[in-house]
């Protein structure tokens, strides 16, 4: 629990009341991205590729285009050439060009008046193919004679005598690591491997599209970010971005995966070419596990010294990741920062190499490459711990970072909560419950960055004195609720009074989208400056009202009132009197405000998990699951602990079950949910939440981001658990059931 | 001056240097005084830099200010989800 039994001198923020979209989305009444209709509206499908690597020798639609109600089909064709850097990528991935590079790659698609005449349609299409040579596997795509999928693929950092399949290269690190690994009692070093994974997002991708003869479009969408939509369907179709206007729909989860476009631009090119009747596209499950983007696979060497008394002396990481065909995709930027980003270690190096492979292209999931590299380095910390018998909370207290520390990539830490993490998960009764046979307990710390990024928000003081927010990072978390809190807060109005709007890309300036868990921190911390600035306004009204100087009036309560003996006696004049009257003292009352928010604080967690094994099967049940994380201040406890679960959850599926499996057709072999499995309700316990609150300076309310580091310590966890109960160590995720059992059977061997 | 701190493998455009000393008021100033001390590191300023000035991570804003003695790290840019 958070700030519910403590005296903070808040009023609002730390409360817990109802989620504004609560109503509609229990009712059904919420719209989501497929839910969207305009009359004369046509229904897209498209075409994909059956082959991981294929040269498109011909696309023939001539069937397709003679059915009655078959409107329009986009190829390659029909998009703009020119492009380059990542918006050829978008294009390249929206639509292939001479080559179909991946399992589900888009080739075509066609509109007509039903869903199913255009599926129909989509079959007619005929599209001639030559199998080229292919390779899905991160290891194997540098491999000596890996066929290379795209020439010229590296960029700068490509130090010579590389595979033609490395895209990147990173090299960083502090300290003379040689000599840490030196005056080490032991030394260790493991190869770890994480497959590629989906966000899961229960919402398909869906859109609605319409561009008329003069070029100008509108979209309603289901995104993360609309304005990163309007800038990266302009691209791909090479009009004006203001020429576009884009509305995001209520969204059904996104965890990163819908900060970019996939089929998006194709609901406007097929529009455009059926004479500006608006197209609505929504993808299968299949295409959105075929061809939208999954998180990286990963292949992790990792290699650390360590002394008898847990003092960890060097660190060493060589990470491998592929993020599909498209350079640029694989998160090692981020995965190396985060590798030992929980630790004061003297001497570390870092080097990763991204990888193209003939799978779909990457996206951000939920804290981008650093729940990978926490499975190397957090796995290797626990094995290390155990062979010396120590507590993997001591070990982690003894090494962690804290205020002052040097990061591993670099800048000095500020102010930090990674030891109020482990301290609380230390003193959790979780820590200490007693274990039966065939059970283990795992502890891992987790880290994410945080970030700030393009904010604009307005916000207009109603003539019935409550205040309306308009924001545009699309609300996926509670970001409404808690803006309305600090609004609220900030102004000194009931909670109620506050109303937050998530609007369309014409309404504001440019928002980067939800992510980089930046929703409350940087739309709060700029609804909570346009609050500020409401207020300025209305202070001035009331001292003309008085006759008075505005800087002797001040605002407190959700009222103006004299600043002292000295500024006259007025009763207080309230923001209802003030928005009734606004007409004739002025005009409307708003508050504005854009920035480039800064000042983000580091999120550090630390996860608790308890698992049983059965040895006859290898399942794995979680029995108790604890996570402890730094919010900085949380403004909607129910919303963070929902955070803190959802990420949890995530991460124990990555942990135990999720998979991309590919055939050695390069075929993606589970593109359901029946066969790539997600944690439901019933595989899980309650997941306990401790939320710390170590203040962020950067922020008015203190706030640090919550909604990605979660996900982080689960895969080490879970898998550190599990040695726990068996005694073998899974080093190559999932933990699935024939891979924990052919592990115990080896360990008894 | 500010000093830049360049990873591992971007030293080799810089003439091996960990640490190169920049005279700028902002991170958009420090990036083009950069590019234009060592052309080597054009490509990677233009694939685009994340950076910690004094410890706070900036994402992509190169008006933040740079002091005469802040320390810098050059970050790959970072994307979240």
């Amino acid at each position: 629990m958070a700030r519910d039994d403590v005296k903070t001198g808040y009023k609002l923020i730390g409360t817990r009341p109802n989620r504004p979209d609560g109503l509609d989305k229990v009712t059904g009444r919420a719209r989501y991205g497929a839910d969207f209709s305009l009359p004369g509206m046509l229904h897209a499908a498209v075409v994909r590729s059956p082959h991981a690597h294929a040269r498109i020798v011909k696309i023939d639609a001539s069937k397709a285009l003679a059915l009655d109600g078959v409107k329009a089909v986009v190829t390659r064709a029909d998009l703009p050439t020119g492009l380059t850097g990542e918006d050829l990528n978008l294009q390249d991935n929206t639509l292939a060009g001479e080559r179909a590079l991946y399992d589900g790659h888009a080739v075509a698609a066609v509109a007509a008046t039903s869903a199913l005449l255009a599926q129909d349609a989509a079959r007619l299409i005929e599209v001639t193919y030559e199998v080229l040579p292919h390779v899905t596997d991160v290891d194997t795509a540098m491999a000596p004679g890996a066929p290379i999928i795209r020439e010229g693929v590296a960029d700068y950092s490509v130090p010579e005598g590389m595979h033609g399949n490395v895209a990147r290269y990173m090299e960083f690190g502090h300290g003379d690591v040689e000599a840490g690994f030196a005056a080490a009692d032991i030394v260790r070093e493991h190869t770890y491997k994480t497959e590629a994974t989906h966000q899961g997002y229960i919402e398909p991708h869906a859109c609605v599209g319409q561009m008329g003869e003069d070029g100008r479009g509108e979209m309603w969408v289901c995104t993360q970010g609309h304005w990163y939509i309007r800038r990266m369907s302009a691209a791909v179709l090479g009009i004006d971005a203001a020429n576009l206007r884009v509305t995001p729909s209520e969204i059904g989860g996104g965890f990163g995966g819908k900060t970019t476009i996939f089929m998006e631009p194709l609901s406007l090119a097929l529009s455009r070419k059926a004479g500006g009747r608006p197209v609505k596209l929504v993808m299968s499950r299949s295409e959105v596990l075929r061809a939208t983007g999954p998180t990286a696979s990963a292949s992790m060497d990792v290699k650390l010294g360590m002394k008898k008394d847990g003092t960890i002396t060097a660190g060493q990481v060589f990470f491998r990741m592929q993020g599909g065909a498209f350079v640029g995709m694989s998160p090692i930027g981020e995965a190396l920062p985060c590798a030992f980003a929980c630790y004061d270690i003297p001497a570390l190096k870092h080097e990763a190499v991204e990888v193209i492979a003939n799978r779909p292209k990457a996206a951000a999931y939920r804290a981008p490459g650093s729940p990978m590299a926490a499975f190397a380095v957090e796995s290797l910390v626990d094995e290390m711990c155990r062979e010396l018998k120590l507590d993997p909370i001591e070990v982690r207290l003894k090494n962690g970072a804290t205020n002052g520390s040097k990061s591993s990539y670099g800048p000095v830490y500020n102010v930090i909560g990674l030891k109020e993490t482990l301290e609380a998960a230390k003193d959790h009764p979780n820590y200490s419950a007693p274990l039966g046979p065939n059970q283990g307990r795992g502890v891992a710390s987790g880290f994410w960055f945080n970030h700030g990024g393009e904010t604009s928000v307005t916000l207009a003081v109603g003539e019935d004195g409550t205040a309306t927010v308009m924001i545009g990072t699309p609300d996926i978390g509670g970001s409404r609720a808690s803006i309305g809190l600090m609004v609220a807060e900030t102004l000194g109005i009931p909670y109620e009074n506050v109303r937050v709007n998530v609007v369309e890309t014409g309404a504001l300036g440019v928002n980067e989208p939800t992510h980089g868990s930046r929703a409350t921190f940087a739309s709060g911390k700029a609804a909570v400056e346009a609050a500020r600035q409401a207020m300025a306004e209305m202070c001035r009204r009331a001292a003309a009202d008085w006759g008075i100087d505005p800087e002797a009036v001040e605002w407190k309560d959700g009222a103006a009132h004299p600043a002292g003996p000295n500024a006259g006696k007025f009763p207080p004049m309230t923001i209802g009197e003030i928005g009734s009257k606004m007409g004739s003292t002025g005009g409307p009352i708003s508050g504005h405000h854009e920035v480039t928010a800064e000042g983000v604080g580091a999120s550090f967690g630390t996860h608790v998990v308890d698992v049983e094994v059965d040895p006859e099967t290898g399942r794995t049940t979680i029995l108790r699951y604890l996570v402890v994380q730094d919010a900085g201040t949380a403004i909607h406890p129910a919303y963070v602990e929902g955070q803190y679960q959802g990420g949890a959850a995530q991460g124990i599926g990555w942990a135990l079950n999720e998979e991309y499996v590919y055939g050695a057709d390069g075929r993606l072999q589970n593109p359901i949910f029946l066969d790539y499995r997600i944690p439901v309700a019933s595989d899980l316990p309650m997941i306990d939440t401790v939320i710390v609150e170590v203040p962020n300076p950067g922020h008015p309310y203190g706030v640090r981001g919550v909604g990605e580091t979660g996900i982080t310590p689960p895969l080490p966890a879970v898998a550190s658990a599990i040695a726990g109960a068996t005694g073998a160590r899974i080093r190559s995720l999932p933990c699935s059931p024939p891979k924990v059992l052919a592990a115990i059977k080896a360990n008894r061997a | 001056m500010a000093k830049v701190h360049l990873w591992a493998s971007l030293r080799r455009f810089a003439d091996g240097q960990e640490v190169v000393e920049v005279d700028a008021t902002t991170v958009g100033q420090m990036m083009d005084a950069l590019e234009k001390a060592h052309p080597g590191l054009g490509p990677a300023i233009k694939a685009g830099l994340s950076v910690a000035v004094d410890g706070e991570v900036i994402a992509n804003n190169r008006a933040a200010p740079v002091g005469p003695d802040s320390e810098v790290f050059l970050l790959q840019r970072l994307k979240g989800g």
